[in-house]
């Protein structure tokens, strides 16, 4: 420590103790931005030139408004650098968007762009910044997957929102969770990844490819074996039941009672 | 109206519906109408599509007999034989619905036939039946006379030990039922006591590993605006099933991943809970126990299904909307030397709803 005190004044010292400060703040940046930027390892894909152009054009023409023309996000829309190709294949996809009107969320609707233009407008957003990519085709495929895994997954990780038979269910101020019938595989996939609107994300790292392929698999499945037990009203669960249950039932028995203490003509 | 200077009322003569010397009030009585014969009482022809009808139902009956056995017999034994799942759920929905037609039609042709057959069929007569004059005082008089003698017969009075041994017995008999309920907290044998609700099996240290696959969670791994659905990694070491259950029940956790901007609130002594804005809560809700885990990323709402309780993952999980008086139990987070995320300690309040023994609300 002696040693120290009197190399204190050194001249070198000065410069020696802005370069440790250097180090340690722009080694402990890294750090932290890393953490961030873990998963957005997936490069953007094989897109070329001229996709990335004609996926500006439109985006100019299209999504400017609310996203801002250089996909920076205004008041009005989220900036798009580093959402990935996954959430413009979600999202225009699905015919989210471009949003017909500002509301709790997006709905989806019959897509406004076909699927070369969906491409492009993929290739444009992911050129802003590296996030989720595409999924790869052999995750996508439903009939190779684990429906029975999938289900465990799913019941844990999905149906307090999504409903225990996928059928969606209510959130709070407007929003909601939609049903999954219906929905394609790449849609359900890139959900997970991207997280769209208040649905939080499931990435690779959460749950692995594999183990979406299988959540696919289960959606697939049910899809495909209807309701075991007969009507099933929307999957809704007692409310629709008992709704049921309430106007049927008691019209009939009230029918009833009418016709036996009616007098025959 | 004549003002007789007592507030404007009319005073006078009470007038009360007089059924009848005079004859000004009263109502003629009606009598009855006319017995009007049914199609089938003068019309033979009629009668005989009555007598079709009837039979039909009762028909009916029978296919529904023999349908509900083809159900029965038939299509479920078909159905064993399709090797693809999909083609025995087929079977067995139509199944399903041929048993239920089948013995629907077999209950309701009948009884559907029996009223059919009384009300076109059976004699018609219409019969008047003259209501008995009331008694007043000599009923109430028969009713304490029954009363007396029941206490006579029975000797209550005469024979005191014996009634008094059977107001013993029926304050006894319930006691079984209050053992019962009672000891249903002691369900695995062991000392209950109200402490075991403070404790999860979260303590410094314990991984959070994913539900259901057991795997440990990376820190880094985890995107802004991600949910993991958590349980401790000690959890497997429950060999009881029914033990593990209750266990996992007490210690669920929802991890979440917020931008560490988004927080509004840290109490004084949770400022190293959270992890680079990853925060944990447990997902039981504060009000009767419902399982949350309805995650808003964008507004850092949780939302309870069963009630709408509403919690501020931002605040602490401080209620914003519903029924339920507390926040949820925050747990204490940190990753350890692998990166990968553990526990701090266990919660440090009691998860779930209020119950007697808590005494801190």
């Amino acid at each position: 420590m002696k040693a120290l005190s009197q190399k204190r004044r050194h001249p070198a010292a000065f410069a020696v103790l802005l370069l440790l400060g250097l180090l340690l703040t722009g080694g402990l940046y890294a750090a932290a931005t890393t953490v961030n930027q873990a998963q957005a390892s997936e490069l953007p894909g094989d897109y070329t030139a001229d996709q990335v152009d004609e996926g500006e054009r439109l985006f100019v023409a299209n999504c400017a408004t609310c996203h801002g023309i250089n996909a920076e996000g205004t008041s009005e829309g989220p900036s798009l650098v580093g959402v990935g190709a996954a959430s413009v294949e979600f999202q225009v996809g699905t015919g989210r968007m471009p949003m017909q009107m500002q509301g709790p969320q997006a709905q989806a609707k019959p897509p406004q762009m076909n699927d070369e233009q969906t491409t492009q407008l993929s290739a444009y957003v992911a050129s802003l910044g590296a996030g989720p990519g595409i999924p790869d085709e052999e995750y996508l495929d439903a009939d190779a997957g684990d429906p029975a895994r999938g289900g465990e997954l799913f019941r844990i990780n999905c149906a307090m929102c999504h409903n225990a038979a996928a059928a969606g269910g209510a959130l709070t101020e407007g929003k909601y969770a939609p049903s999954l019938h219906g929905v394609d595989e790449v849609h359900i996939y890139t959900a997970m990844t991207t997280g769209p609107q208040n649905m939080p994300v499931f990435n690779d790292a959460n749950i692995p490819p594999e183990d979406k392929q299988d959540i696919i698999a289960f959606l697939k499945t049910y899809e495909a074996q209807g309701s075991p037990g007969g009507f099933s009203l929307g999957f809704l669960g007692p409310v629709s039941e008992g709704l049921l249950i309430w106007t049927l039932g008691l019209a009939l028995l009230i029918g009833s009672m009418v016709w036996l203490t009616s007098r025959s003509s | 109206m004549v003002d007789n200077g007592h507030g404007g009322r009319e005073t006078g003569a009470v007038v009360t519906a007089d059924t009848g010397s005079d004859g000004k009030f009263a109502i003629e009585n009606p009598g009855l109408p006319p017995h009007a014969p049914r199609t089938a009482d003068v019309d033979e022809k009629s009668a005989k599509r009555a007598e079709r009808q009837v039979s039909v139902l009762f028909i009916l009956s029978i296919i529904g007999t023999v349908v509900f056995f083809v159900g029965y017999f038939a299509i479920g034994r078909t159905a064993e034989e399709y090797a693809d799942y999909f083609d025995q759920m087929a079977m067995l929905r139509v199944q399903n619905t041929l048993l239920g037609v089948g013995a629907a039609l077999a209950m309701l042709g009948i009884g559907l036939g029996i009223v059919h057959w009384a009300k076109t069929l059976m004699p018609d007569h219409e019969v008047v039946e003259a209501r008995k004059p009331l008694r007043t005082e000599k009923d109430r008089e028969e009713a304490a006379g029954i009363l007396n003698d029941v206490a006579e017969e029975s000797q209550v009075k005469r024979r005191p030990f014996m009634v008094g041994s059977l107001a013993l017995a029926a304050l006894l008999a319930p006691l079984p039922f209050v053992a019962m309920f009672r000891d249903l907290d002691r369900a695995y044998g062991e000392d209950f006591s109200p402490e075991r609700l403070r404790h999860t099996l979260w303590e410094e240290g314990t991984r959070l590993v994913r539900d259901p696959t057991g795997t440990p969670i990376r820190a880094a791994d985890l995107t802004i605006g991600s949910a993991v659905h958590v349980i401790p990694e000690n959890l497997r070491e429950i060999t009881s099933h029914g033990q593990r259950l209750s266990e996992k029940a007490k210690s669920v956790v929802l991890l979440m991943r917020l931008s560490p901007d988004d927080f509004e609130h840290t109490s004084p002594g949770r400022e190293d809970w959270t992890y680079e804005g990853i925060i944990a809560c447990s997902k039981v809700c504060t009000h009767v126990g419902c399982p949350i885990a309805l995650y808003e990323r964008h507004t850092h709402h949780l939302l309870c299904p069963c009630h709408q309780s509403t919690f501020d993952a931002a605040q602490e999980f401080k209620v914003v909307f519903g029924p339920a008086g507390r926040p949820l139990p925050q747990l204490p987070i940190t990753v350890d030397d692998e990166g990968f995320l553990i526990a701090r300690s266990d919660f440090t309040e009691p998860v779930g709803p209020t119950y007697w023994e808590r005494h801190d609300g």
